[in-house]
C-alpha cells in the first residue's frame, strides 16, 4: 500500500471482484447541486447540524428545571436576532431531515427508486422543508 | 477503466473474507436497523414535540413544569429525548467512520460522542422529571 488513501479506494463491482474506485459517500467523486448527491449530503450535513439543535433543546430543558432566573437568561440569547436566526435554520434543518428521512425510508421498502420519482421525491422534500419551516417560525411568533 | 483493466489491491485482508467477497463482519446490520427503527420511532415523536415546543417557547419555568407535570407529556418528552439521543449516537458514529481516517482520531471522536449521547439524554431526561415531579 503505497498511500493511506489507497484504503479507500478499494471496492468491488458486482461481480465481487476488486477494483479500484471511490467508496461512497466520498465527496470529491460526486456532483453536489445535482437533486442525487445534494439531497444525500445534506441529510448528513442537517443530521450534524441537528444535533447541536437537540444540545439547544437539553440546555432549555435543563434551564426551566433549574428555574426562572436561568430560563430567562437562556431564553434572551434563544430569543436575540441571531438566536432566533438559529432556531429557524434548526427548524428548516429538522424538517428536511425529517421528510428526507421519509424519503430514505421508502427506498430502504424498496419504493421510489427509479430516476424520475427520486428526482420529483427530492425537489418535494426541499420545497416541503421550506413551506414547513416557514409555517414553524410564523406558528412561533403566533404564539408569541 | 480502460487504463487498467487488471487492477491489483495491496491491503490486508484475511484469505476467508477474500474468497467470500466479504467486508469487515461485524455489527453494521445491527446498526443499520437501529437507525432505521429510531428513526421512525421518532417521526409521530418529533411532530408532538415540535408542536409542544412551539406552543411552550416563551412559557416561564411554572408553565413548562405545568405541561410536564401531565403524565403523558413527560413520557412523551422522555422517549423523544432517548430516542433522539440514540438515534443521533447512531447517526454521527457513521459520519465519523466514514470521513474521520487515523484510527485514533477515529476512536477518540467515536468516545466522545458516545459518552455525549449518554450524557445529554440523561440531562434531558432528569431534567423533564424534576419539571413533572
Amino acid at each position: 500500500m503505497k498511500d493511506v488513501r489507497e484504503a479507500l479506494m478499494v471496492g468491488r463491482n458486482s461481480e465481487g471482484k476488486l477494483v479500484r474506485r471511490p467508496l461512497s459517500p466520498h465527496l470529491q467523486a460526486y456532483n453536489m447541486v445535482r437533486i442525487s448527491s445534494g439531497t444525500s449530503i445534506m441529510h448528513r450535513i442537517t443530521g450534524v447540524a441537528l444535533s447541536a439543535g437537540a444540545l439547544f433543546l437539553t440546555i432549555w430543558l435543563a434551564a426551566a428545571a433549574a428555574g426562572d432566573s436561568v430560563l430567562s437568561v437562556v431564553q434572551a440569547v434563544y430569543g436575540s436576532l441571531i438566536g432566533l436566526l438559529v432556531l429557524a435554520g434548526f427548524s428548516w434543518a429538522l424538517w428536511y431531515h425529517f421528510l428526507n428521512g421519509l424519503r430514505h425510508l421508502a427506498w430502504d421498502a424498496g419504493k421510489g427508486f427509479e430516476l424520475p420519482d427520486m428526482h420529483r421525491s427530492g425537489k418535494l422534500v426541499i420545497a416541503g422543508s421550506v413551506i414547513l419551516a416557514a409555517v414553524t417560525v410564523v406558528a412561533a411568533y403566533l404564539v408569541w | 477503466m480502460s487504463s487498467n483493466p487488471n487492477p491489483s489491491v495491496h491491503i490486508r485482508r484475511s484469505p476467508l473474507g477474500r474468497a467470500k467477497g466479504l467486508g469487515a463482519a461485524k455489527t453494521g446490520s445491527a446498526h443499520w436497523w437501529a437507525e432505521r427503527v429510531s428513526a421512525v420511532a421518532l417521526i409521530p415523536l418529533t411532530l408532538y414535540v415540535v408542536f409542544s415546543v412551539v406552543a411552550l417557547g416563551h412559557a416561564d419555568a411554572a408553565g413548562i413544569a405545568a405541561y410536564m407535570a401531565l403524565p403523558w407529556n413527560a413520557v412523551l418528552f422522555i422517549a423523544f429525548a432517548v430516542t433522539l439521543y440514540h438515534h443521533i449516537g447512531l447517526g454521527l458514529t457513521v459520519v465519523i467512520e466514514d470521513y474521520v481516517r487515523p484510527d485514533a482520531q477515529r476512536l477518540a471522536l467515536t468516545f466522545i460522542v458516545k459518552a455525549g449521547v449518554i450524557l445529554l439524554g440523561l440531562l434531558s431526561v432528569v431534567s423533564i422529571l424534576k419539571l413533572a415531579l
